[in-house]
């Protein structure tokens, strides 16, 4: 027995959380949110590489969660802190590597066609203040490779103004910045670009290469071949 | 602060890294390698088949 | 109307897909590469563990080189360091004030963490040191001392200091006129040798938790044997030493383009390049951010086709 699709009463669609969810669900209906099937284009091994950043960035936050917990003291201390550490930073190198590889396939696909330009610009902010996040980790580090960083880093940002308010010298600040303040940002950004994506779709391929066109798809050609490159 | 490494380090990487130079570009052996694998996977991702999955219309 | 049974070689960018589809299973996907970079992750651990190279402490610097650190002690003294001369954020002095144009953000940011070096470095610590009636002595004698003689002692100390010996790690140098400069220093290398300095400057004797690094770490730096350690690991400006790390690890190798500008002219010369080089970085972040709304850039990818290779499945299909 299926039971029929709700439809809110006046009185309720009045209701704010009823609006908000009434347009989520219209936005993103289940099926859209996790599909479990994808256009026949989709066919490539370039495809795997936003998941894969994904999974090193869960990967990256559970092993610092650790660190954190644990105190910042912790890692140079014990031989299971130092290994954690480790885990931390090859996390880091794979999740940096994962996501340009992603962005290279992107930019290549010319993913921000067809209305898909939020996708990239989340994205491109991501990859910004991603190096951000990780930036702060090594200067919170707590030995030679950080105080060097702090050292040279501390010039560029006074020469702009912001040395103070972001004193890289400042480990309390720092780690605050790196624990808590950019991970969000990250979190945040990453689920705001995979919703988008799953919004939109993946982006279908350019136009064909055809000596003719077949009537049928003359206007839509037309927008792919001229038109329609941005947003 | 020298921390021991249980499980860690077959090999040592805490020794002085060897460097490329051409003309003013300088660069560290390991961070070459990152890139080169970088652009290896890249073509990699490329050229390999995908595996072919069935149709559903 | 549309056939499901082959994609279209014209498909519309903002319309549903209206060609065939196939299995996709995003949440197996994810839970694979889960596992995939896990056991990466553990293997790389496993064999090349990460660096830890110990930090430099001001005990570890002053006795491992004595008469750098008197060198810098010194200046701080007399205010003509590195950071005594720097500028905002530390004080109001010029030396390291970058412009972009006529315009200096950092000037405007104005002094936000002062730094007082000759009290903060030298005499402060020195008072906190218990006892020492000869030290009280030479203190009060600076203290007291017109403002040219000052300078006249610490001038004739720090150009006196290369023939300095170290007897026993007390320094000895030449005779000449250093009135109380000379007990003084002396006090502050063996505060320094014992690590009290390293705790003095960081909890200026009024704190018990501490946080904020930045009077140790701007001393610490101003030192030569500071500098020839970062030499040594490659990590040098000069180096590409932002993209550097400690050891033979990969380091922060998504900095190249930062670290790229450093090498080349007009920034390579430049007193602002640290200002320019942020200008420009912003810039360039910025157009990349907006490459979907770059006329050419937004097209550029179709004129290299690399996509041809990705979608080559699809293209062998709708061009049979």
């Amino acid at each position: 027995m299926s039971a029929p699709a709700h439809r809110p009463a006046k009185a309720e669609r009045t209701m704010w959380t009823t609006r908000v969810r009434e347009r989520a669900v219209r936005e993103m209906p289940p099926e859209k949110l996790l599909p479990d099937r994808q256009p026949s284009y989709v066919s490539s091994w370039i495809y795997v590489f936003g998941v894969v950043t994904i999974a090193a960035f869960a990967v990256v936050v559970a092993s610092g969660v650790i660190l954190g917990l644990k105190g910042p003291e912790w890692w140079h201390l014990t031989g299971l802190g130092h290994f954690v550490n480790s885990m931390h930073l090859w996390a880091v190198e794979i999740f940096f590597f994962a996501m340009v590889v992603h962005l290279w396939g992107k930019f290549f696909m010319g993913a921000w066609r067809g209305g898909r330009s939020r996708t990239w610009v989340t994205g491109a902010i991501t990859f910004l203040v991603a190096i951000g996040a990780a930036f702060t980790g090594y200067v919170s580090q707590q030995n030679f490779d950080s105080q060097w960083i702090a050292f040279e880093a501390k010039d560029g940002l006074n020469a702009v103004g912001i040395g103070s308010f972001f004193n890289v010298a400042n480990f309390g600040q720092m780690y605050t910045w790196h624990v808590i303040l950019l991970p969000t940002v990250v979190v945040l950004l990453i689920v705001g670009h995979v919703l988008l994506v799953r919004r939109t779709g993946v982006v279908p391929p350019y136009a064909a290469r055809l000596a003719k066109a077949p009537p049928a798809a003359t206007a839509t050609a037309a927008g792919a071949a001229t038109g329609a490159e941005d947003a | 602060m020298t921390g021991t490494t249980p499980l860690g380090a077959i090999f040592d990487l805490n020794v002085p890294a060897h460097y490329l130079s051409w003309h003013f570009i300088q660069i560290s052996v390991p961070n070459f390698v990152v890139i080169v694998l970088m652009i290896v996977v890249f073509v990699a991702a490329l050229l390999i088949p995908f595996p072919k999955r069935e149709r559903e219309p | 109307m549309p056939d499901p049974v082959k994609p279209p070689a014209f498909p519309d960018e903002r319309a549903p897909w209206p060609g065939p589809f196939v299995r996709y299973d995003l949440v197996k996907e994810l839970v694979v590469a889960l596992g995939v970079v896990l056991a990466v992750v553990v293997a790389l651990t496993v064999l090349f563990s990460s660096p830890d190279e110990p930090p430099v402490t001001i005990q570890s610097w002053s006795k491992a080189a004595p008469a750098d650190f008197l060198g810098v002690a010194v200046s701080e003294l007399n205010r003509t360091s590195g950071v005594a001369t720097y500028g905002p954020p530390y004080n109001e002095g010029t030396g390291s004030v970058q412009k972009i144009g006529p315009i200096s953000l950092q000037e405007a940011a104005g002094v936000k963490v002062p730094i007082e070096t000759a009290k903060d470095y030298v005499l402060e610590p020195l008072h906190e040191v218990p006892g020492a009636p000869r030290l009280r002595a030479a203190l009060a004698a600076y203290e007291q001392a017109p403002a040219a003689l000052q300078e006249k002692w610490a001038a004739n100390y720090e150009k006196a200091l290369p023939e300095a010996r170290f007897v026993a790690g007390v320094p000895v140098l030449p005779p000449g006129r250093y009135g109380p400069v000379a007990p003084m220093m002396a006090s502050l290398l063996a505060m320094g040798q014992s690590g009290a300095l390293d705790g003095a400057l960081l909890a200026g004797g009024h704190h018990f938790y501490a946080t904020d690094y930045t009077k140790p770490l701007l001393f610490v730096s101003a030192g030569e044997y500071f500098e020839k350690l970062a030499e040594h690991q490659h990590l040098l400006g000069t180096q590409w030493g932002m993209m550097n790390e400690t050891g033979s690890y990969p380091g922060q190798v998504w900095l190249w383009l930062f670290s790229f500008w450093y090498q080349v002219e007009p920034f390579k010369s430049s007193s602002n390049a640290d200002a320019l080089i942020f200008m420009v970085m912003g810039v360039l972040s910025l157009a990349f951010i907006c490459i979907p709304f770059i006329p050419g850039l937004n097209r550029l990818p179709r004129r290299l086709g690399v996509y041809r290779l990705i979608w080559r499945d699809h293209y062998r299909e709708v061009e049979s």
